[in-house]
Order: structure tokens, then sequence, then C-alpha cells
């Protein structure tokens, strides 16, 4: 199982981070500066696995980006590659080439798509064009909506309550 | 939303102005990012103004404005990790909004932000998830149909038991419906059945069918659900009635997420169910021969090396496999992989383990850490007796040339594996003893501890190597730089009172004295100093004695002399010395020192050095028993005789007993020759002499009144007593040890073993960790639905059969099955129990043979 998710950048900002397990807000911030340290220090030809605790951490380096995620030891993590790798592409699909602007303008946005991606820790959706399918059919669900709240009519309404 | 009801026209235009202001002079999160990146330096500040505004702006009752607060909040709390716990009502608030933006930020923001110990808002979302989950029956938000995947996030990531159990039966439709939804709910299911076991009866059956639905993607979700519900700390065996069903799956499905997956759990299955081997060999020869996919192959090469051990055709698939994965130069991971698993063939297949040696030799100097690492570990899992000795000093040269935290790692494995069961891997002494030595001169060796523990164990248990252990001793006592270093002081302590303790093997005395009383021994801790002085002691008695005899030549009159002086010289000004330890010590050698003062003048007249012969004599006699180690079960093994009562006398000491005394005289008698704590004022001998007779020494005991208790020699009363032998009486039998099972080897020098209470101590600790399976609600509510199902409650049937099966394999792991559920006492006694493997009795009347063992049988004949 997934335990965590987490998207740093070569500075070490973090970007996106989602959680599949209880940690405290304190274990949070703790098992940043940890993995940061970690990861950020690996050289380029080094493998993309680390020993941690007792768990592994899988990252691999895009662009400025690193997507770490970090599995049980009985984990394949070959197949945690391939996930993550998955995802990326979805991301990139979705923005059109994203870079790392994207992801922190669009916050919500990478977190609906990655709750597409995976839930409760395990993959969900191995098909990219049906992730494709589905972000967009609710991206066009929250137009019209705000297109309904937006109209003059709605604006009157509420200013009135 | 309706509409509140009309409030007085003051406060609702005055609360409407608020609320038009908020909205309108609103931040949004763009901005709040914008102005986060421009000034990096004022981020602190910035946060600490944006926390306050959304603090006031989620409480408005607009709902923009709340969501657009909730937004930033989130935003804050995810990557600035500030805690949501505060907006967690206002949370809840926006969650039935009809505005599906809102909705799903709301929902986003419960489930980073809830859990069960965080807040306890969470059962008030009860019905509002009720309501959404359902949704989709009711048709009013048919133009929303994926509503119900926002709770079903929130489920399996944020739920507690007690809204598990509320909302498991809305999740029974999404299950049965095949819709894009259903995997969602598959996940989420398996989630709530693992916190909320009382669910099982109403959730486990439709997931089941979920394995046989025409979804691909349920059947993967399913798959990955039992995947993790039969994971490690929990008990696989409930699951077995569902092999065939994932058989299916294994033969049938073209994903390799799902084979993945469904191997997983075969790896979990084929242990308690063996038949199952051979009828997956198949499938998994295929994969293995087959398939493009690395990570496929990977987890199939692992289940069968954990699995599948006697399957000659496969292991060879597999080893071959493993042997291209560790030849792949330009991929680091796939090496990295091949070390992992060719490190899990160890203990069965080492002839292959064997064939990739220099490989293995190689990735140990690789950049890659991790690389390095993996490398350690088979290396340690490959090193028999045979070729121990290449394989550890191989270890240690690249020790010293690796950096200190590597080095260390490669210490620590090559002294545990050495010292296990009594130093089995070693045949050869002499050079082991030479490798303590060298381990010990490595730079960054922070080690120390444990090698001076083997350096003195191996003296007290291997007498063939004792020679050479006075030789690496002598070699590190000589040594000034070595006497800087605070991480060795325990391995020069060691060093010492090897030297003085079989200082008969000793080349040079005179060489010995000189390197212990050096001027830079001052650099040492005061424990080191007491055995440095101590050792001194018994080589000047050896000295004098082989002297009176003439038996040495190396020691002569002007040597003796020089001795003397030197001794006096030196450790005179230490006599004032504020550590106890060290004057008690340098009292007594001063004492001994006077009396043999004019030992060099010794003349043929016996009556007039009588005193200095009588002195050396019994100094010689003292030091020349061999004392062996004594177990730390000794004590227990002396029965208290009938007539002993124990209270009373040791309550009269407890004037003069301070309780660090007690302590110390109770305690272990582990192989020390320092005391623990230092600071007390209060002289506690702990060192290998029990009795001493010069005259400073016999003084100090009358004035404390104390029988100094020495930890290598445990006394038969327990009590402590006034008395101590006279000078020429012949030292009571050490009972403390026993019966020494002497382990013979041919060549091999022999290695004293105590009784059995060492062999206990250390086993003991890991049966207790196999036999420990929690006591699994889960898996017994999971067994009673499964086999209950098949109507006439065949549970104890089911364990009837396999069970009669397990009854003669003896392999560990897990392998018991419960017979009923919540068996606490049986429990109870597995984790008290020892190695025996134990088997449960099963109190259930065995009832004729159910239909659940027919589908196992029909399926694999």
């Amino acid at each position: 199982m997934i335990h965590f998710v987490i998207l740093i950048n070569r500075q070490g900002k973090v970007r996106l981070t989602k959680w599949y397990s209880t940690y405290s807000q304190k274990e949070r911030s703790k098992i940043l500066k940890e993995l940061s340290g970690m990861v950020l220090s690996r050289g380029p030809k080094l493998c993309n696995f680390i020993d941690w605790k007792g768990y592994k951490i899988v990252y691999r380096r895009y662009a400025s980006l690193y997507f770490c995620m970090c599995i049980d030891k009985e984990d394949n993590e070959l197949e945690v590659l391939e996930i993550i790798h998955h995802f990326v592409e979805i991301l990139d699909r979705y923005f059109g080439s994203v870079c790392e602007l994207d992801l922190i303008f669009n916050f919500h946005k990478a977190y609906y798509i990655l709750d597409e991606v995976l839930i409760a820790g395990e993959l969900q959706e191995p098909s990219k064009k049906t992730i494709a399918r589905l972000i967009a059919a609710q991206d066009s669900l929250v137009e019209t909506a705000k297109e309904q709240a937006g109209s003059i009519s709605n604006i009157i309404s509420q200013a009135t309550k | 939303m309706a509409s509140p009801p009309p409030l007085p026209s003051s406060t609702s235009v005055l609360s409407s102005a608020s609320s038009l202001a908020d909205s309108l002079f609103q931040r949004s999160l763009d901005d709040l990012i914008k102005s986060l990146r421009s000034d990096p330096s004022s981020e602190p500040s910035i946060i600490a103004r944006s926390l306050s505004e959304i603090r006031r702006e989620i409480r408005s009752s607009d709902p923009l404005t709340k969501s657009i607060a909730l937004q930033k909040l989130t935003y804050l709390s995810s990557l600035h990790f500030h805690s949501m716990s505060f907006a967690a009502f206002h949370t809840l608030e926006l969650l039935p909004s009809p505005s599906p933006q809102t909705k799903r930020l709301a929902y986003l923001a419960a489930s980073l932000s809830f859990h069960p110990s965080t807040t306890e808002l969470l059962p008030l979302a009860t019905h509002q998830l009720h309501k959404d989950l359902t949704s989709l029956s009711t048709s009013s938000s048919s133009s929303f149909p994926f509503l119900p995947s926002l709770p079903l996030h929130l489920l399996s990531l944020a739920s507690s038991a007690d809204l598990s159990s509320h909302l498991a039966p809305d999740l029974v439709p999404l299950l049965s419906r095949s819709s894009p939804l259903q995997p969602k709910a598959v996940a989420a299911t398996y989630r709530v059945l693992s916190l909320c076991p009382s669910t099982v009866p109403v959730l486990f059956k439709p997931l089941v069918d979920c394995l046989s639905s025409d979804n691909p993607l349920t059947v993967s979700a399913a798959v990955g659900a039992f995947c993790e519900l039969s994971a490690p700390p929990n008990d696989p065996a409930p699951y077995l009635p569902l092999a065939p069903e994932i058989y299916r799956v294994l033969v049938n499905s073209r994903s390799n997420w799902t084979l993945i997956k469904a191997l997983k759990i075969f790896s979990r299955l084929v242990p308690l169910e063996p038949r199952l081997g051979t009828r997956i060999v198949e499938p998994l020869s295929k994969f293995l021969r087959e398939s493009q996919a690395k990570s496929l192959v990977l987890e199939c090469i692992k289940t069968v090396v954990s699995c599948l051990p006697t399957h000659t055709e496969a292991m060879r698939l597999a080893i071959d496999k493993i042997k291209e994965l560790l030849s792949s130069d330009d991929d680091p991971n796939l090496r990295y992989l091949g070390l992992q698993t060719l490190g899990m063939l160890a203990p069965g297949h080492l002839w292959a383990l064997e064939e990739s040696r220099e490989v293995v030799a190689q990735s140990l100097t690789d950049p890659d850490r991790s690389i390095c690492h993996e490398a350690l570990r088979v290396m340690m899992a490959m090193t028999l007796q045979e070729n121990s000795i290449e394989s550890c000093t191989l270890l240690v040269r690249q020790a010293a040339k690796s950096d200190p935290e590597f080095a260390n790692e490669i210490l620590d494995s090559v002294l545990t594996s050495c010292s296990k069961d009594f130093y089995e891997l070693v045949v050869d002494f002499d050079w082991y003893v030479s490798l303590l030595g060298e381990m010990a001169r490595i730079v960054h060796c922070t080690k120390g501890d444990e090698i001076s523990r083997q350096l003195v164990d191996i003296g007290l248990r291997v007498r063939d190597a004792r020679p050479e252990l006075v030789r690496v001793a002598r070699e590190l006592l000589i040594d000034p730089s070595l006497l800087g270093n605070h991480f060795l002081y325990n391995v020069l302590s060691a060093a010492a009172w090897i030297s003085g303790e079989y200082v008969e093997f000793s080349k040079d005395p005179m060489e010995l004295v000189e390197a212990l009383l050096q001027p830079r021994t001052s650099l040492l801790p005061t424990s080191a100093r007491a055995v440095y002085i101590q050792s001194v002691l018994k080589v000047l008695t050896f000295s004098c004695n082989s002297h009176i005899d003439e038996s040495s030549s190396l020691v002569n009159d002007t040597v003796i002399a020089r001795m003397l002086s030197l001794i006096e010289m030196t450790v005179g000004p230490l006599a004032e010395s504020e550590e106890a330890e060290v004057e008690d010590r340098v009292r007594n050698l001063l004492g001994v020192v006077r009396l043999v003062a004019n030992i060099k003048d010794l003349s043929v007249d016996k009556d007039k050095d009588g005193m200095i012969y009588e002195v050396v004599r019994v100094m010689d006699a003292l030091f020349s028993d061999e004392m062996g180690p004594v177990s730390a079960n000794a004590q227990k093994k002396v029965s208290v005789p009938e007539d002993l009562d124990l209270k009373d006398n040791l309550a009269d000491l407890s004037e003069f007993i301070s309780d660090n005394d007690a302590a110390m005289s109770r305690s272990n008698p582990s192989i020390l020759f320092y005391p623990q704590s230092c600071n007390a004022s209060e002289e506690v001998e702990v060192g290998p002499t029990s009795v001493a007779e010069s005259t400073s020494l016999k003084e100090h005991r009358k004035r404390h009144g104390l029988y100094y208790l020495s930890t290598d020699k445990e006394t038969t009363e327990p009590e402590l007593t006034e008395d101590y032998p006279r000078v020429n009486e012949t030292l009571p039998p050490s009972n403390g040890d026993t019966t020494r099972r002497v382990k013979v080897t041919k060549l091999r020098p022999t290695v004293v073993k105590l009784d059995e209470g060492e062999d206990l101590a250390t086993s003991s600790s890991l049966s207790t960790k196999v036999e420990a399976m929690k006591d699994d609600p889960l898996s017994g509510a999971i067994k009673d639905v499964l086999l209950g199902k098949n109507g006439n409650g065949a549970s104890s049937s089911f364990d009837a059969s396999s069970s009669s099966q397990g009854k003669g394999k003896d392999k560990v792991k897990g392998k018991e099955i419960k017979s009923k559920k919540g068996e606490e006492g049986e429990s109870k006694d597995r984790h008290k129990g020892r190695r025996k493997h134990k088997h449960r009795k099963e109190p259930a009347p065995p009832v004729s043979v159910a239909q659940e063992t027919p589908v196992i049988q029909d399926f694999l004949l």
C-alpha cells in the first residue's frame, strides 16, 4: 500500500502532499524534512529506491520535481515506478506539457487528478484515456455550475440575502 | 439552499454589508500564491496574515466566501502544515452545498484534514455522507453522476469505526451495480472492513462478487483489496477459500497490475496450502518466460523464491532471471532488485549465490548507498564456515575504505554474524582475533564495545587462542596514538585485562609494564585506568614468581629492579588520586611493591627473606586459578537450603548498604571488569580478583566490613557474610559454573559453552516474535462469513481437514489456523510458549466434511 505521495522541487519546496495513512501535522513536517534531505542529495545515476525506517521510498525526478511515494517492504517497487510515471503522463495530458508552475497555480486540480489515479493507497485506474475523460467531465460540470452561479440574477439574489 | 427566515432589517443590512465587503475584497487562492512567491523572505508573515484573514472569512455566511477561504486554508495546511482543525465545522457546513465546485472543495478539505483522532465532528457528517452515497438511486442529481465518489474518498481516508458501520449498508448498492464507481467503492470497502470488522457480514459478500465482475477494473480493485486485507500483520488464512477465484483471475487477466496483486495473494496463501503451489507453477513459469513487463517478472521471481523452493524448474527460471537483473550494468534499479532477490535465496540455495559472488563483491564498492547495503546483506547471507575468512577479510578491508556510516554497518554485521552461536562461523581463531584488532584500528570505528566484549569472551572460552590474543593486545597497548581515541577505551581496557590475565603467554613482561604505564594513559577514563593498574599488578606477580623460580630468562635481577622502580615512579603520584577505583588499586600495587622491594637481593637463605617468598607465592596462587565464565542463570540453579531465612539476614545489613551497593552486589554477572557507576564513594570491587591478601586491603575491608562479591564468581550463600577465607585456604569451589558443554570439532579449538541458560536467552526472544500472531477479529469474522455461508457452521471441519495436512509441517510463518475467533486464552498461551511448535487443540466437535473442502479438492484435481 502506498502510504504517502510527496512532490518536492529541487530547492526543497513542497508542491503536493497526500497522505494515505495517519500522521499528525508534526510528524508530517518531520517526515518531509527527512525525505527532502535524503532524496535531494542523491545523484542522477543512483537507483530510485531508498530504505527508510522499515518502508521503502520510491522516487523519480521529472525536470525540477521529485515525485516520491512511500511503500511497504513487500510491495513491488517497479510497479510503483510505473504508477508514478502514469500519474505524470496524466498530468501532462491534462495540462498540456505540464510544468511546475501549473502545479503551483492549479493546486486543487492536481489533487482531483491524483484522486482519480490513486484511491486508498492503491492504483485505481490504469487507463489514461478514461481518467482524462472523467476529469474533463467533472470540469465541465463545474464550469456549467459556475456559469449558472455567475449569472446576474444569482449575484443579485446573493447580495440581497 | 432554503432562504433564511427574514431578519430584522438593520442586522440584515449590516451582515450583508460585511459579507459583501468580504466577498468583494477577498483574496483568492491565486492572489495568495502570487504573494507568497513574490516575496519569499517574508513568507511567515504573509502566512500569518492570511491565516487570520481566513479565520474571519470562513465564519461568514456567504458560501462563496467560505469556500474560497477553505480553499486557501487547504493550500496552507497541505503545503505548510498548519493545522486545519478550527475549520472543521465550517467544512461540514459546506458539504451539503449544491454547487459542485464548493462541494468538491469541501470534500477535499474534509478528506485532507479530518481524522477521528483530530476532530470529534466526524459523526456530524454521517447524514450528509449517507445522502451523497445514495444519491444515485434518488434520481434528483443525475446531473452529477460522480457525486458518490467524493464521500467514497472521504471514507477511505478519514473514516472512523462508527462512521464505517453506519455507512456500510450504503456501500452495498454501489458495489453491486456495475458502474465507473464500482472500483472506488471496492477500495472504500476494504478500508471500511479493516476499520470495523463488524461490517463484514454486510460487505464481504458483495466484495467477493466483485471478483467475478465483468468490469476488469473492478476485478483489479477487488484483488487489490484482498491483497491489502491479507497483508502481513493480518492473518491470510481466512482468504484461502477464495483461492479458486483468484486463480481464475491469474490465468485470465491481461492487466499487469492485477496479476501482480494476485501473485502477492498467492505468495501468502501457498505456505498455508502447498497444493496451491503446484497449481500456480504453470502460469508463473509462463510469465517468467514470456512477459515483457519487468515488474511482473520481479513479482514472479519473488513468489517463486519465497513459496516454491522445491519446484526445480521454476527455481531455475527464476534464478536465471535474477542473474539477468544483476548483470544489467546501465540500470542501477535492476541491479538493486537483483541483489535483493538474490538475498532472498539465502538459506536454501547458496549455490546460486556462490555463482554470483564476484558481482556481489563488486557491488560493495558501488557509489550508490542502497546497492551497497543490499550487497552487504547478501554477503552476510553467503558466509559459511568455509569461506568466512575471505568474506570477512574482504569486508573489513572494504570498511577501511568506506565512509563512516557504511564502515560501521559492515563492522556491525561482521561482528554479529561471527559471534552468533558461540562463534560458529569462526574456524581459525588466531585469524579472527587479529581481525578484531584490525577492526579496532579502522578510523571511524564506533563498535568498540562489541569488539572488547568479544575479545574478552574469546579469551575466556577458547584456550588455544590466548597466545594470539596476548599478541594482539600487546600491539594495541603499545600504540600511543590509540590512547587518545575515546571510542577505543574499552577495547584498550580489554587488551589490558587480557595481557594481565594471560601474562604467561607474553614474550616480554617488561615491555607490557612499560606500555601499561606510559604517560599518555592519563587520557584514559577512570575505569580503563583501573584495569590497567590491576594488570600491572598481575604482570608484576608473574615476573616476581618467575624470578624466584628462575624459570624465565627474561626476568632477571635488573629487569625486576627496573620494573619495580618504574612502577613506584609512575604509580606513586596516583596514590593520592581522587578516583576511588584508581586509588584503591594503586595502593594495592604499591603495597606489594614495597613488600617485595628487596627481591633483587634475594639470597638463598630462606629465613631472612622468608616474607618475600611467602608474599610472592601467595600472590601467584591468587592469580593462578582459572575462573571460567559464569552463566547468567547460575545463581538460580543454586537451591536455597531449607533452614535459610533470607529476609532476616539481609535486613541487618540495611544500615550500611546503600542502594547503590545492594544493586551492584546482586546485579548481573556479565563479564564486566569495571563498575557501572563510578560515582559511588563506596568501594565496590567488581574485578576478577575475589580475595586479596595484602595488609592494606585487609584493613580496608575491616573498615568497611563488606565482603566484596566478584561478579565472576557466585557464592553459594545468598546472604552477605563477614567471613572471608584465610590466607592459605583454597578458595571455595565456585558452584556457579555448572556443567560445561564443550563443543568439539576437528581442528577447531574448543569453545567453552555454558549451561542451557545462555542458549535459551537468545532463542526465547526469537520464538515469541515468531509465535505472536494478533488475535484478529477481522479474520475471525471473515472466516465466519465465508464458511458460514455454506450453511452448517462448517468452520471446524475446514480446520480439521486443513490442519491435518498442516500437522506434519514445521515451517513456521503464521501457520496456525484459528479454529474459533477470539480465542484469547490460547493466544496468550502461544505468547508464553517457546520454540516448540504448539498445536492448538480443537475444542469444537469435528463435523462431517462440509462443502468447503470439495471446492478446493475439485478444483485442484
